[in-house]
């Protein structure tokens, strides 16, 4: 418990704090890391994130999904109800690309183009792709109307 | 080969999630490369940017709504659930009761207490970092325990009188009472280190709703509290939440198939919000076309659709006899109609963009723990 803080006690600005940087992440504290799970190999993979749910896992999914190279991706939340802090979350990522649709009488010895861990890492720059263009829309968008109402407000 | 192009019809069909009677159908999107032979969807940003589309139709400080087009519900699902659950605000965490004499249980006045929505400069709020809170068994570091750049103090000192000048027949405690009932606006800041350059004036942090009612007393009660906001997630405690609502629908799709004509225009037209379904008068231009239905009906009203945004999909078209086969119920499956209500800490649109940044800060993270993996 921290301690009480009265206000008649004026604290003195600390100084060392001025300098200091501000903190790049506002979101997660603590350090974090990708687990490869047990039974991956180079071309087909489970990766594990900790703390995260289907906010990130749907999405991630949804960028994977869109590599051609990707045959495969799904994740699951195994345990939906342990506390917030230790559920963990899985991506599967098993590639091979298929070059067969068109002649899909002909099976072809499947050619891995990319590997899982490229994989993931393509999905992660594609979100971000993704959101630099929602958050330059939305901004037009929004200045736009607020123009268009300001001008409407007026005459 | 040049990969496949499917025709406009086509995509028009699997843009729309079909509303049946009883069943909804065509719901999962297909536009993954594998799932339509021949054809091309993989990822490609240009392409992205240039079907994406945002039109705003509302933009209060405390509410927006807006449209996001041609998205994945995948995507727009995290927008939203960020929106609800993980941007960091300010709530008040820590009560300390030096006094309470009222009938109101000092954990639940604690609970009341952190509910209670606040304001202040954004500015402030944004330079402001996460509290953490000193381990129990260590030494405690220097970043541990409240500082002036992790938690706001306020204070809560309220005690009741009775009113001298109260009339002899006065009922009302209000009257007949000083502070019979607390509000929020009874909580005063308490500018604590480089809070007093951050939270001037205006933005000094207080209560959004300086009327929301915390406990009531009588005289001779007295609460005197001190209370530590910090910073926090949804995902920790609604509290901290900065929306009340943040929700979308998907644009719904009307498509008239034959003509409705007539009193069935107006039973049809009925059958909807007002507004959504129109009545015009058959051109002579149409009646005299064949196989249009129309013919020999010109000048009397026909059903049109205006304005499908404000329709609930009620489905009650479905329901008439008279309508079979003559309508299609649908929604856009990448039209997304968001409505974002702030609780005042932040204006809603910034809210928007703020989840935006979040979930590419997540990626960035991600990513970066990816390379331990390289290596």
């Amino acid at each position: 418990m921290p301690a009480s803080v009265h206000s008649q006690e004026p604290q003195e600005a600390d100084q060392s704090m001025i300098d200091a940087e501000p903190e790049v992440d506002p979101i997660m504290l603590e350090e974090k890391r990708v687990v490869v799970l047990p039974g991956s190999s180079e071309t087909s993979a489970s990766f594990q994130f900790e703390n995260e749910g289907h906010t990130m896992g749907n999405a991630l999914r949804y960028a994977i999904m869109k590599n051609p190279a990707v045959e495969f991706c799904g994740y699951t939340i195994p345990i939906p109800l342990t506390p917030r802090c230790t559920f963990a979350f899985r991506q599967l990522v098993s590639l091979t690309k298929w070059n067969g649709w068109r002649s899909c009488s002909l099976p072809r010895t499947p050619r891995y183009t990319t590997t899982a861990l490229e994989a993931l890492e393509k999905g992660f720059s594609d979100l971000m792709d993704l959101c630099d263009v929602v958050t330059e829309k939305f901004t037009d968008a929004r200045d736009q109307f607020n123009e268009e109402n300001s001008n409407r407000m007026q005459s | 080969m040049a990969p496949l192009v499917a025709s406009q019809e086509e995509l028009q069909r699997r843009r729309i999630i079909d509303i049946n009677a009883e069943t909804v159908t065509n719901i999962p999107s297909t536009d993954f490369p594998g799932h339509w032979p021949g054809e091309s969807h993989g990822w490609a940003l240009d392409q992205f940017k240039e079907n994406f589309k945002v039109d705003y139709h509302r933009n209060d400080p405390h509410e927006a709504s807006f449209s996001l087009i041609g998205l994945d519900a995948a995507v727009a699902n995290a927008f939203r659930r960020i929106l609800m659950a993980e941007i960091p605000t300010l709530a008040i965490e820590y009560v300390f009761v030096h006094n309470n004499t009222s009938v109101i249980q000092d954990e639940v006045l604690a609970q009341r207490l952190g509910l209670i929505p606040l304001k202040g400069s954004v500015d402030g709020i944004n330079w402001m970092r996460w509290y953490r809170k000193p381990a129990e068994d260590e030494e405690a570091s220097e970043d541990d325990g409240p500082s002036d750049f992790n938690t706001v103090v306020m204070h809560l000192v309220v005690e009741c009188t009775k009113n001298a000048n109260a009339h002899p027949d006065e009922e009302d405690p209000r009257k007949l009472y000083n502070h019979a009932h607390v509000y929020a606006k009874d909580i005063s800041f308490a500018p604590v280190g480089r809070q007093d350059q951050y939270f001037v004036g205006d933005g000094a942090i207080q209560p959004v709703n300086p009327d929301i009612l915390i406990a009531k007393m009588r005289p001779g009660q007295k609460i005197d509290m001190e209370l530590h906001c910090i910073k926090g997630i949804g995902a920790d405690h609604a509290k901290f939440s900065p929306v009340a609502t943040a929700s979308y629908r998907l644009m719904p799709d009307i498509n008239i198939l034959r003509p409705i004509i007539g009193d069935d225009a107006k039973k049809f037209a009925k059958c909807f919000p007002k507004g959504v379904i129109a009545l015009e008068p058959v051109t002579s231009a149409e009646a005299s076309s064949k196989g249009s239905g129309y013919e020999g009906h010109a000048g009397e009203q026909k059903a049109v659709v205006r304005d499908a945004f404000n329709d609930t999909v009620s489905r009650e078209c479905l329901r008439h006899e008279e309508f079979q086969g003559k309508v299609k119920l649908g929604r856009i499956r990448d039209h997304f109609i968001f409505n974002v209500e702030s609780t005042g800490q932040f204006e809603s649109d910034t809210l928007f963009l703020e989840s935006v940044k979040v979930l590419k800060l997540k990626c960035a993270r991600w990513k970066r723990g990816l390379n331990d993996l390289m290596a």
